[in-house]
């Protein structure tokens, strides 16, 4: 996974609250592998209409926001669904860091395992950071190293776990790490087996 | 690192002090915690479905094996159809179906596919199978994984990066969420029941109210509710941004397991039982959050907006923006308006409805058939609908106890078990425009299919709507015979 430090790029922003996974991602897209990309299928139902047209004046439809690779959004962002996808859709489509007042627990894990920061800030600073985009500011610093957004001449502090940032910074994955606890593993079934004999499921 | 085994870690994180249930389980599954504070915990069952197949297919391009396949379950529930005759016509949708039986079959997983007596929705199947017992950690791709905390269990959705490490390694590193309790005091009126009761929490704490916390619920209210409601509130916990819900268990639970096929028999059960006794919270344990609500004070509740947070009693008034607690809120409170084209001010029970579903892994259990067939006996649904029971088993004993006819004789369609119109992945949508009145669990945009307005309530109040035609409140309907 490709390190976290620092990103200056276009951002965009997107007015909503409770934006969730079958938003980001709609149910009848999930049956693509992941080779085949999901970026195209990205809020494909609010970004285009019954006809497959590019809804005028939604967001990221908005000449300026191309490229953009941060977007900056409401409050519960990524709520409901677990699926993946809504991550992937996030990726393909280029975005790198999200901000928000709040993200769902599901959707922030899968991001982070994605390589894709989900930066905290007060609602009020996301609202000042939308009004901030809408006036026509473009460009925005994610600064993980120091943890803040530069937008600007304003900089605002983001939140996040800090394993999940140190896991961003290094672009690791949690499956080599594990591995190398494979014995811990083994003697806790052995223990557990005997302190726990009824958690097996019986087979006849 | 510190290492912690077998059920005595509790007093390394929190000194001498009186533990919670949720840290009870949490200690007894912590392999090894690392300084940083995440801690790899060990998994009990992992329940996989077609929609898994981006986990396979991570740990088939790592050329890795699934590390306890007697550990994993697979269910085809996702995409299978609700009307079965004549196979998966659908080719993208049989080749989901398909694809988990491969991946399954060459790992050795059981799994409940598509002909098997025991298949439906992975929520309603691991209760009934005897899979999901107290103090298990579960965990399956799907968010509702909350569901089998009823059982006193620590089960909570995962991504496919996830699934992949728990096939990998049967573990999975986290971080200790917080605790937060919800009392629920008091006794429920008539007709209102556990949906009743967790929307009312979910409209008092807000969709994200519970974000990074785990819920435990507690009081009278809860101790009274069947294992069937149980499982409605605690599927529920992730609609607050719950990690997870639980509610220790007791005789209820007890019962309810005994005899389940995959639970502990004879004299093994009796010992299991004794060991789950202790799956309670001390009572000096502290919680980070206390929220009590009084049972008596809820109504039976639908939603108006495109969000779970979004519902009010039904004898209530679609709210008005103007009158929000923050500019924020008035804007998500006008988006949702427009969105299912509803207007300030309007009595919720004038709202028409187009048809309805009763179904998926919130309201499918046969009590939930069970009440909303007493709701449409001797009575004609005005609009049409559709009814897809939980599981196989809960079809089959529907059937034996007249529930199908009744929903028959009622004017609503009786099909097979699967997700059905909770999602739509399987072709069963609710056309664009459309309003329907569904026992699921998320009104979000577009959820049973582009365009379509959903309004969740519980299954007596989706039959209600059903006769009426509109919004409805069971109470009246049921009087008025
Ligand atoms: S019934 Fe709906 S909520 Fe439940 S598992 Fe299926 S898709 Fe998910």
């Amino acid at each position: 996974m490709e390190p976290f430090k620092t990103l200056t790029a276009k951002a965009c922003p997107l007015p909503l609250a409770n934006v969730d996974t079958d938003q980001l991602i709609p149910a009848r897209f999930m049956k693509r592998s992941r080779a085949e990309g999901y970026g195209e299928v990205l809020l494909h139902d609010l970004r285009f209409d019954g006809d497959g047209q590019p809804v005028a004046g939604f967001p990221l439809n908005d000449p300026r926001r191309q490229d953009a690779q941060i977007l900056v959004t409401r409050r519960n962002f990524g709520s409901g669904s677990s699926r993946e996808a809504a991550v992937y859709a996030l990726a393909d489509h280029g975005f790198r860091c999200i901000v928000a007042p709040s993200f769902g627990d599901i959707f922030s894990s899968n991001a982070v395992n994605n390589g894709l920061l989900p930066a905290r800030v007060e609602e009020d600073e996301a609202e000042a950071l939308l009004a901030w985009l809408e006036d026509g500011g473009e460009t925005l610093t994610v600064d993980l190293e120091a943890c803040r957004i530069v937008a600007g001449n304003t900089v605002f502090a983001i939140q996040i776990d800090p394993v999940w940032r140190t896991k961003l910074m290094n672009g690791w994955d949690d499956i080599d790490l594990t591995l190398s606890h494979l014995p811990a593993i083994e003697a806790f079934t052995a223990a557990d087996r005997r302190a726990r004999p009824w958690a097996l499921p019986v087979r006849d | 690192m510190t290492g912690a085994n077998g059920g005595q870690a509790g007093g390394l994180f929190h000194g001498h002090g009186a533990r919670t249930l949720f840290d009870k389980i949490w200690d007894m599954h912590a392999i090894v915690t690392r300084e940083d504070g995440e801690t790899l915990l060990f998994v009990d069952r992992h329940l996989v479905h077609e929609g898994s197949h981006h986990g396979f297919g991570k740990i088939g391009a790592r050329g890795a094996r699934v590390a306890r396949p007697d550990l994993t379950f697979g269910v085809a529930d996702h995409y299978v159809p609700t009307r079965r005759a004549g196979g998966v016509a659908d080719p993208g949708i049989r080749g989901m179906v398909e694809q988990l039986s491969a991946n399954t079959e060459a790992a050795g997983i059981t799994l409940f596919g598509l002909d098997d007596p025991r298949q439906g929705i992975v929520h309603v199947v691991g209760p009934e199978q005897g899979l999901t017992l107290p103090g298990l950690l579960i965990v399956c791709g799907d968010s509702h994984t909350s569901t089998h905390g009823a059982f006193g269990a620590f089960a909570f959705g995962i991504g496919a990066s996830e699934v992949a490490h728990v096939l990998m390694t049967q573990t999975l590193w986290q971080r200790r969420p917080k605790r937060m309790r919800i009392h629920v005091e008091g006794e429920t009126g008539p007709w209102v029941g556990a949906k009743d009761i967790a929307l009312s929490i979910i409209a008092r704490i807000g969709a994200d109210g519970a974000q990074g916390h785990a819920i435990e619920y507690a009081g009278p209210a809860i101790r009274a509710l069947s294992m069937e409601a149980r499982l409605t509130l605690c599927n529920l916990s992730i609609e607050a941004g719950g990690r997870c819900g639980m509610i220790a268990p007791d005789e209820t639970t007890f019962a309810y397991l005994r005899g389940r096929p995959f639970a502990p028999r004879a004299a093994d059960f009796d010992a299991a039982v004794a060991a789950w006794r202790d799956l309670a919270s001390d009572a000096e344990a502290v919680f980070d959050r206390e929220v009590t609500l009084d049972a008596a004070d809820i109504a039976p509740v639908v939603t108006w907006g495109t969000s779970p947070e979004d519902a009010l009693p039904v004898d209530s008034a679609v709210p008005d923006p103007a009158s929000a607690r923050s500019p924020a809120k008035a804007a998500q409170m006008r988006d949702a308006l427009a969105y299912m084209d509803l207007k300030a001010g309007q009595k919720l029970t004038d709202i028409a409805i187009d048809r309805v579903f009763i179904g998926s892994c919130t309201n499918s259990r046969i009590e939930d058939l069970r009440s909303a067939a007493s709701v449409l006996k001797g009575r004609k649904a005005a609009i049409p609908g559709l009814v897809s029971p939980g599981s196989s088993a809960v079809k089959r004993q529907a059937e034996a106890e007249g529930l199908d006819r009744i929903f028959r004789e009622a004017g609503l369609e009786w099909v097979e078990s699967g997700c059905s119109m909770c999602v739509g992945m399987n072709g069963d949508i609710v056309p664009a425009g459309e309003r329907c009145a569904s026992t699921t669990n998320r009104n979000f945009k577009g959820r049973q299919g582009p365009g379509a307005r959903t309004h969740i309530m519980s299954p007596a109040m989706v039959a209600a709507a059903a006769v009426a035609g509109r919004l409805a409140d069971v109470r009246r309907i049921v009087e008025s015979a």
